[in-house]
């Protein structure tokens, strides 16, 4: 258990969030200048508290009021940072044998980490000469191979493009066996907390806004200003009834309803979570007929949630909660309201798999 | 007159002992320049700098009432170690050092403060202490800075002239440098074609360090990148 309670003076405002993290993954989530980074700056001891008290699995690593305050060298904890920061002077080998162990777990066989990232070729490489996935892959192993308690990712996607990002998220994939590690996830990308995270907590300036199981928190509608507009929207449990329908379709069940989207390469009955984004979603009092959207869901409207100008988020349950962003106008003229019977339309292309 | 070859000898030996010995001292100095912030720092950084705007002959007057025979440190050498600094090449090696120190200091910072402190962050979260940290990390990294340093000092021990003469007098064969033995020569009669030579192999001596430095940083920042 990673226990944070305490209080630090930032630039632009005070971090004062208490956090108590199991072991998993637990995402935080928040916007930039959240005070993720802060955050993961103090557990790792790169930032001093002004007041207040972290914990690790028991052992206080900073305590205010009793006056501990260990260095970072003696805490059990990992990070790997957004830039990576590999030692330029040293081999792709020299980065991963740098680290010492600490903490209670015993160290990880190097061949072992060095296989789980698929590192074996890089060895007598220079950090310069590698790619920015290969460089955060080198990063992780270094993190990993100093055997810590609390492995903190401070958002170590972000300055990857998508392939490599896609390649990268892989590997972290795998670091979900072992479970009884804390693993602190820093992101502001809600696929990445979807197929990660077993635990989100949502961070806005410096307060832990919530936290819990991360389906159930982003389908929440209050919290949809501390996801931020851009990935605002719903995730839905889907099965995989039909791997490919003979258009390059996968067919999934959605609490009753049918959803038709690009081939997903998954097995049959695999169940998934499809991110549905707010403003990809359409809403009419009639269920559409010829038009090119596929997917259609019925539902009544829970709630119209008023956003800032000419915009309003929809809350509709269609078995499952899903977001609809519409424009006041519609709202008014459809005449949204709660309890409404709605047809929701998604078009395929939009959907994609958070898996 | 001594050998010219023997003046360039005693030139060299006093100039790669005062680097030599000054060297860790000037990174220590540096690195607290660097990384470090306290109350006095200005006046740290001052110290350093003093003998660049002092006048060479107040510096080996300082280092006479100082380190001279009679001076509290120099006796306390004497004493305990068993050695004089005053007429000896070991003086001459004293004056070089305090002199080229806040190049050496100047440089050998710019070269630290180089060094992206988020590395040495990192280097803390993976377990190292702050000295192993500077040692596997900052310096090596520094080294082109520190490289630069020691090579501008060389060069200047290579050249100085007042304090060595104020501090340990002009002894041939301990304290006649190749300067003190050109200004030697240049009183003298009829020694102008021997200062000639000894001002050659001053220039050769300048060129070389400087190419040396050239190449070596070249080496370092290849390796580095």
């Amino acid at each position: 258990m990673l226990k944070i309670d305490a209080r630090r003076k930032l630039a632009d405002f005070e971090w004062r969030g208490r956090l108590e993290i199991r072991p998993g993954i637990t995402a935080l989530f928040g916007q930039s200048g959240a005070g993720k980074t802060s955050l993961v700056n103090m557990v790792a001891g790169l930032l001093t508290p002004d007041e207040g008290e972290i914990a690790i699995g028991g052992t206080c690593v900073f305590s205010r009021r009793e006056g501990v305050n260990l260095p970072p060298e003696r805490r059990p904890v990992g990070v790997v940072f957004q830039d990576g920061r590999l030692f330029p002077h040293l081999s792709v080998r020299g980065n991963l044998q740098y680290g010492r162990r600490r903490g209670a777990r015993s160290a990880p066989v190097f061949k072992e980490v060095v296989e789980l990232l698929e590192l074996q070729a890089l060895l007598h490489r220079r950090p310069m000469s590698l790619s920015g996935g290969e460089q955060q892959r080198v990063a992780i192993g270094r993190a990993l191979l100093t055997a810590p308690d609390v492995l903190l990712l401070d958002e170590p996607l972000a300055g990857l493009d998508g392939e490599r990002r896609g390649e990268v998220l892989n590997f972290l994939e795998r670091l979900k066996r072992d479970s009884d590690r804390i693993i602190v996830y820093v992101t502001h990308r809600i696929e990445e907390v979807v197929r990660l995270a077993d635990r989100l907590v949502l961070i806005d300036r410096g307060v832990v806004r919530s936290s819990g199981e991360p389906q159930e928190l982003l389908g929440r509608p209050e919290l949809q200003a501390s996801i931020g507009q851009q990935s605002a929207g719903a995730l839905l449990r889907c099965r995989i009834e039909e791997v490919d329908d003979g258009d390059g379709l996968s067919r999934l069940s959605c609490s009753g309803h049918t959803i038709l989207l690009p081939r997903l390469d998954l097995p049959q009955d695999a169940d998934i979570v499809l991110q549905v984004r707010a403003g990809d979603v359409s809403l009419s009092l009639e269920p559409p007929r010829q038009s090119s959207v596929l997917n259609v869901m019925s539902g009544t409207v829970e709630r119209v949630v008023p956003e800032d100008g000419a915009l309003a988020d929809v809350v509709v349950n269609v078995g499952q909660t899903l977001w609809a962003r519409v424009t006041r106008r519609s709202v008014r003229e459809l005449g949204l309201s709660t309890g409404v019977r709605v047809y929701a339309t998604i078009k395929a292309a939009s959907l994609y798999s958070a898996n | 007159m001594t050998p010219v070859w023997e003046i360039a000898a005693l030139s060299l030996k006093v100039s790669l002992w005062a680097v030599a010995c000054s060297l860790p001292v000037g990174i220590a100095c540096a690195w607290v320049l660097a990384r470090c912030r306290f109350p006095g720092k200005i006046l740290l950084d001052g110290l350093v700098h003093l003998p660049l705007v002092t006048p060479p002959v107040v510096v080996g007057y300082l280092l006479l009432i100082v380190l001279g025979r009679n001076g509290w440190l120099g006796r306390l050498f004497h004493d305990w170690f068993g050695v004089t600094f005053t007429f000896t090449w070991r003086g001459a090696a004293v004056a070089a050092a305090v002199m080229a120190f806040p190049l050496m200091v100047r440089a050998i910072r710019l070269g630290i403060e180089s060094v992206d402190r988020r590395l040495e962050e990192a280097a803390r979260t993976l377990g190292a202490t702050p000295a192993r940290s500077l040692f596997t990390v900052t310096l090596p990294l520094a080294a082109p800075g520190l490289l630069t340093g020691a090579l501008l000092a060389f060069a200047r021990c290579l050249g100085e002239f007042g304090a060595t003469i104020t501090f340990v007098s002009n002894v041939p064969g301990q304290t006649r440098t190749l300067p003190l033995a050109i200004y030697t020569l240049l009183q003298t009669p009829e020694g102008e074609t021997a200062a000639a030579w000894l001002a050659g192999i001053s220039l050769a001596l300048a060129i070389v360090a400087l190419a040396a430095s050239e190449l070596a940083a070249r080496a370092v920042r290849k390796r580095l990148n």
